[in-house]
């Protein structure tokens, strides 16, 4: 019976450790990150190993933190505001991703809708075959897209076969690639929460519903649609939000003229090695998705505390 | 109303699975083409399973990232589980809703920020890159995955069990290992299961924290996939896919012979208590 004596402080040695080890973990190497990125992001360009100068150095107190902004340079934002490269990628970014969440949506709704209404015994097997291209490579499933709509891959071959088309139609490095890509590889993450609430939902309210006359579409747009709104805002931002930071996909199936922010930072990175710009854009970009993460969280921490 | 799916159902189930199935599917019929050309079919083979044998970057590549993804997923685990638990049962604390925040933030934040941002904090540390960075940054962005997938499990959990035990003494970290663990083994294993593929798959991050000799499967397929479609990366995928496919599977029917067990003891159990 000692242990219970132990316990009398509200939380024991092993319970501050517990939490210790994971936050610390995620400050080390989630959090403090980001201040390097917006450290960096005031810094100059420079031919050296790391190609950057130095800014500020913590070691030499307030008074170097003090001198260091004196110097800081606004520069890298300054650039990413003149030069129209920046301000367009960010636009066209948010464009196809708002989009390609509309449309992955329209795509996802009567999935998940099936789903829900599928006879009980086939649910496991169908969320396991929602489930399972989580688990296939993301770059695999874009890869695949690249040989479905080349000019001369098997969509136009298709198409020219039924006789739809005769001119093999322009698909991949465009734009429009650029919306199938990421709208097949997000429509799990938008049919998953979007399931879990349409099954939930009481379907007495429905028969209820169809017994005083309402007929089936206005029942849908009556009960069944406002009731799926969470599923509908959390599978979203799970689409919106990487999306718009997208690279792999704007990279592969799109083209020379696809903008995409992501695709930017990359280049700014690798190719260009400015290293202080990339963080510049990187620095924006967050602070553009700021707001989404955050209504994000919220919403997930609710649900949370919902279930619990 | 009743009867049945209607029409309408099946045919968006249909189209989104055909959807979602089909261009695996074609990717995996043309790894067994005769011909160089990807998208005419020139009859079955398999000789660019046997080309794929003799190139040895390649498989160099794939022990590197199975390395990576088993070493990660494996710390990602424990660590994930730990958060599960304090997101679940340790209540208000200071910095809590930091801390659910860092453990969200990831799971939608762009990849090419983590990385570039991990880099940065590789670089200040002065810390060489390669193997062991791509392993660290791995580990933070599957932690939280496999925190959400655990915490999802305790959620449901009845912690009466667990008080019973330390009611009768046992110490916490006991009671953890005897009764907590067992209970939610599930859901560890399959976040440790989606933490080792989310590494074997990611291209942006690795590509960002990796160094000179540490050079992982994606980003081998990503510098060949750049240059044009082959059977050869058709055949790499489909064996990716099809390992991965089998392990989804076999877990599944575990999962599901552990709840149908788990159930027939409760039954029994309630049966001889009535």
């Amino acid at each position: 019976m000692s242990t219970g004596t132990q316990d009398k402080p509200r939380r024991s040695a092993g319970g501050w450790l517990l939490i210790a080890m994971p936050f610390l973990w995620l400050m080390v190497f989630f959090l403090a990150p980001f201040f390097m990125v917006f450290k960096i992001s005031f810094s100059e360009v420079a031919v050296a190993i790391p190609p950057y100068l130095p800014t500020f150095d913590l070691s030499d107190g307030l008074a170097g933190i003090k001198d260091a902004f004196s110097t800081f340079s606004f520069d890298n934002y300054i650039w990413l505001t003149e030069d129209d490269l920046y301000w367009k990628s960010y636009l066209s970014s948010v464009k196809i991703a708002a989009v390609s969440t509309l449309i992955t949506l329209l795509v996802g709704y009567p999935v998940a809708y099936g789903m829900a209404r599928s006879p009980k015994a086939w649910r496991p097997t169908l969320l396991m075959l929602i489930i399972l291209p989580f688990w296939t490579s993301f770059l695999i499933r874009v890869y695949a897209w690249i040989g479905i709509l080349k000019n001369e891959g098997l969509l136009n071959q298709f198409l020219l076969w039924t006789g739809l088309i005769d001119q093999p139609l322009i698909i991949l490095n465009t734009n429009l690639a650029v919306y199938i890509g990421i709208v097949y590889s997000y429509l799990p993450f938008l049919v998953l929460p979007l399931y879990a609430s349409l099954e939930k939902l009481d379907i007495s309210l429905l028969e209820a519903a169809s017994d005083l006359g309402c007929p089936p579409w206005k029942a849908f747009w009556k009960i069944t649609l406002p009731l799926s709104i969470p599923g509908v805002i959390a599978g979203s931002f799970l689409v919106f939000i990487p999306a718009v930071g997208e690279f792999v996909i704007p990279d592969l199936l799109g083209g020379s003229n696809t903008l995409m922010i992501g695709k930017t930072l990359w280049v700014e990175f690798f190719s260009n090695r400015d290293w202080p710009v990339s963080s510049a854009v990187a620095v924006i970009l967050l602070m553009i998705l700021v707001i989404p993460i955050v209504l994000f969280q919220n919403q997930q921490q609710k649900a949370a505390e919902k279930q619990a | 109303m009743k009867s049945g799916p209607s029409w309408f159902n099946v045919t968006s189930l249909v189209l989104g699975f055909s959807f979602l199935y089909l261009p695996i599917l074609l990717l995996v019929v043309f790894s067994f083409n005769e011909s160089r050309l990807v998208t005419v079919w020139g009859g079955f083979s398999t000789k660019w399973y046997v080309e794929l044998m003799k190139n040895q970057q390649l498989i160099d590549a794939a022990i590197i990232t199975l390395k990576v993804a088993f070493l990660s997923a494996s710390i990602a685990t424990i660590l994930g589980t730990m958060a599960a638990l304090v997101l679940v049962r340790s209540g208000r604390f200071i910095g809590r809703s930091l801390f659910s925040g860092m453990i969200f933030a990831p799971l939608v934040m762009p990849e090419v920020i983590l990385g570039l941002s991990l880099l940065l904090l590789f670089v200040a540390m002065d810390q060489a890159r390669g193997f062991w960075t791509i392993i660290l940054a791995h580990t933070t962005f599957t932690m939280c995955y496999v925190a959400v997938v655990v915490q999802s499990r305790l959620v449901g959990f009845d912690k009466s069990i667990e008080e019973a035990a330390e009611d009768l003494g046992c110490p916490p970290v006991r009671t953890f290992f005897l009764i907590t663990l067992p209970i939610i083994l599930p859901g560890v294993i399959a976040g440790w299961m989606l933490a080792f593929t989310l590494s074997l798959d990611d291209l942006v991050i690795a590509s960002f924290t990796t160094g000179p000799g540490a050079t992982t499967l994606p980003m081998k397929i990503y510098s060949q996939v750049r240059l044009g479609v082959t059977p050869e990366i058709n055949a790499v995928c489909t064996i990716l896919v099809a390992l991965v496919t089998m392990g989804v599977i076999a877990a599944s029917i575990a999962t599901k012979r552990q709840q149908v067990q788990r159930e027939r003891d409760e039954r029994a159990a309630f049966g001889a208590a009535g």
